[in-house]
């Protein structure tokens, strides 16, 4: 599997962030696994440690298995004056998890990101591919009672 | 091509797409046609109007009406009462109550003239208001020497935060004879509080990349890359429809309109990381590496991605380019002052009546912007300072307010333009607290190539944890000052540097709420 995702794109080292980018989308827990990164290293001809490096310096890759949604609730200044803390706490409570973790269910990864460009909107955070903006506690309710709902 | 009576233009942006813009056009264009009124009004989507927090905000023209925060439920009265039978809807409209009004500001603005004005999706529709002219000009009747000479007779300077002159920096690409050049766009736009790229991309992305066209013929080059960062979903899908058209249009690709020029435009997507703005660490990213910074110099100008001569400018810089080679550098000179020409876009947050954008010319005074622009602070808040330029940026109070906004100026007060982000805070919120926010910001982001930069950042941090608990002690206070001025002199890259502007800001500036934290 991961090689046919390595063959979509020509054997340059330039393709290495997009190739892992591919990787993640298509993994059931969105994350890089060590053979995954095993394989990449083969197809562009560069060093195992070099992929390794590169995975852990961007935020948006992770080698550990996350859940099916993932959370990034934006923390820059826009978002904490505006109370992406409060946030933030609602969040573990519902979820029951800290930052960084994953629900025992598989449902819900909550990381925290740097700001999304969407600050008009503050408090923000993304779940997966979509935006969510002008937070409350009861707003973040809604939204997590509604996936939880949808995923039946 | 057919004529309609009015036209309604529905802003999309990240923001309205939030509030369900997509599910609100179909019901509007349903509700049109329930009265039979398709083919007399037509219904466009466009980009961002220009302010925020205000859910789906629709123009309608001739009449220039603007509503905002306008729901579903809304649709019927709206098409019944303005459509039909010719009456506004007020209760609807733009709240104007306040002392001052919003102003947009068409008149003056460069960069967004088209944003909320065409559609974004449609070269025709840029066409039809000019574009592809500087282009043309460009491509027939102007040697690259003479394009650099427009652009560095404009006084036209970097918009992503430097300043840099850009008719300077592609002077110095242009002349180089080696077999191949790149042209990169920075629109890794990560400056916390910044979105004024998102914006200009969404709402007019042929603008940038004539802007991207005119420039790679400057200097020679015949592939560019526009670095984007993978959360600005709704840029890099508009971007690709522009790219496509332009390709079938045959503004790009190989021997354009047989002139022996070949220039492809590709789209590059980051994967989160704010260091990535620096334009060497871009590079190291384009290149599939860690987002860490080259030595400078050779500049990348002259040695830039895969040791090639590159030339990277942000988008809001490229985004001007078209209007200056179109009209002459002295139109763009009437703009601004004469150490900063031409207008500056803003992204205003906070406690303002009308969070937004708004572009206007370099040298307008803080507080006009943020009176006028910005309709002032919002019923029951009181002004306590403004975060100019965003993390990296600095804290000014109220009797710094009068500074004008430009390079020359700022420098002045040791503030810097930056990204054009003003956050503005109310009374209530504490420095001190703002100023963690920050340093936790540049400790999470420092890029940890240099020691002075990642230890730096840290013990920053780890001071003022201290000093919001309220355990710190002025020596502390001192302590950051030192630390933030040994950053600024020793970093590798301007992201370590960046940190002695909001703590130096904050402490001179608002000094008592640190003596008195640190008094408890």
């Amino acid at each position: 599997m991961y090689k046919e995702i390595c063959e979509k794109y020509t054997p340059e080292k330039d393709n290495l962030l997009y190739i892992l980018h591919d990787i993640q989308d298509h993994h059931p827990q969105h994350y890089i696994p060590e053979e995954a990164v095993q394989v990449v290293a083969e197809y562009l001809n560069i060093p195992t440690n070099h992929i390794y490096g590169v995975l852990t310096f961007y935020t948006m890759y992770s080698t550990k298995p996350r859940g099916k949604n993932i959370i990034r609730l934006c923390e820059s200044p826009p978002c904490y004056i505006k109370g992406s803390t409060n946030i933030l706490r609602k969040l573990k409570m519902l979820l029951g998890v800290n930052t960084g973790e994953t629900t025992k269910d598989g449902m819900f990864t909550l990381e925290l990101c740097a700001c999304l460009g969407v600050c008009g909107n503050a408090p923000v955070m993304m779940i997966n591919e979509d935006v969510y903006g002008d937070l409350t506690e009861e707003k973040v309710e809604e939204i997590i009672d509604k996936i939880r709902r949808g995923n039946q | 091509m057919k004529f309609y009576r009015s036209h309604i233009l529905v802003g999309i942006s990240e923001a309205s797409l939030l509030a369900g813009a997509e599910e609100f056009i179909k019901e509007l264009r349903k509700e049109l046609a329930k009265y039979d009124l398709q083919e007399e009004i037509n219904v466009l989507e466009t980009g961002p109007l220009g302010f925020f927090g205000k859910g789906i905000c629709l123009t309608v023209y001739p009449e220039n009406i603007t509503y905002q925060d306008v729901k579903i439920e809304d649709i019927p009265e709206l098409v019944e009462e303005h459509f039909l039978k010719g009456r506004p809807v007020k209760r609807l409209m733009l709240d104007t109550t306040s002392k001052y009004k919003p102003r947009l500001n068409y008149e003056n603005r460069i960069v967004l003239r088209n944003s909320g004005v065409i559609d974004p999706e449609n070269i025709e529709e840029y066409i039809g208001v000019g574009g592809y002219e500087a282009w043309e000009k460009a491509f027939t009747q102007m040697k690259p020497e003479e394009i650099v000479k427009e652009v560095k007779e404009s006084g036209l300077r970097g918009r992503g935060g430097a300043g840099f002159p850009t008719g300077v920096k592609w002077s110095f690409t242009a002349p180089l004879q080696v077999p191949q050049k790149y042209v990169v766009v920075n629109a890794d736009e990560g400056e916390p509080g910044t979105f004024k790229d998102r914006l200009i991309m969404e709402g007019d992305p042929h603008q940038l990349l004539e802007g991207v066209m005119i420039c790679a013929r400057a200097v020679g080059a015949t592939k560019a890359y526009i670095y984007i960062r993978g959360e600005y979903k709704l840029c890099i899908e508009r971007l690709r429809k522009a790219i496509a058209q332009a390709y079938e249009y045959g503004l790009l690709g190989k021997n354009i309109f047989d002139s022996g020029f070949d220039l492809d435009i590709d789209i590059k997507i980051g994967a989160g990381a704010y260091v990535c703005g620096e334009e060497t660490a871009l590079i190291e990213s384009l290149e599939g590496n860690r987002g860490n910074p080259r030595w400078k110099p050779p500049f990348p100008g002259v040695e830039g991605l895969w040791k090639a001569p590159t030339v990277v400018n942000n988008v809001e810089t490229l985004a001007n380019v078209p209007f200056i080679i179109k009209n002459g550098a002295e139109a763009f000179k009437a703009h601004g002052t004469p150490q900063s020409t031409g207008t500056k876009v803003y992204t205003i947050l906070g406690d303002v009546t009308y969070p937004g954008l708004c572009e206007v010319d370099m040298g307008t005074p803080l507080r006009t912007i943020i009176n006028e622009y910005a309709g002032g602070m919002k019923k029951g808040f009181r002004f306590k300072a403004a975060l100019v330029g965003g993390a990296a940026g600095v804290l000014l109070p109220e009797r710094l307010l009068d500074v004008n906004m430009d390079f020359a100026n700022l420098n002045e007060y040791a503030a810097v333009l930056g990204s054009g982000a003003i956050l503005v805070l109310n009374e209530h919120q504490s420095i001190v607290d703002l100023l963690w926010s920050i340093l936790r910001f540049f400790r999470h982001e420092s890029c940890g190539k240099c020691s002075a930069c990642r230890n730096g950042c840290q013990q920053l941090y780890e001071l003022i944890t201290k000093i919001k608990k309220g355990e710190g002690t002025m020596e502390d206070v001192d302590l950051m000052l030192t630390i933030a001025d040994t950053m600024f002199a020793t970093s590798f890259c301007a992201l370590g540097q960046s940190p002695v502007m909001p703590v130096r800001s904050a402490i001179e500036n608002f000094g008592d709420e640190f003596q008195e934290i640190t008094k408890r």
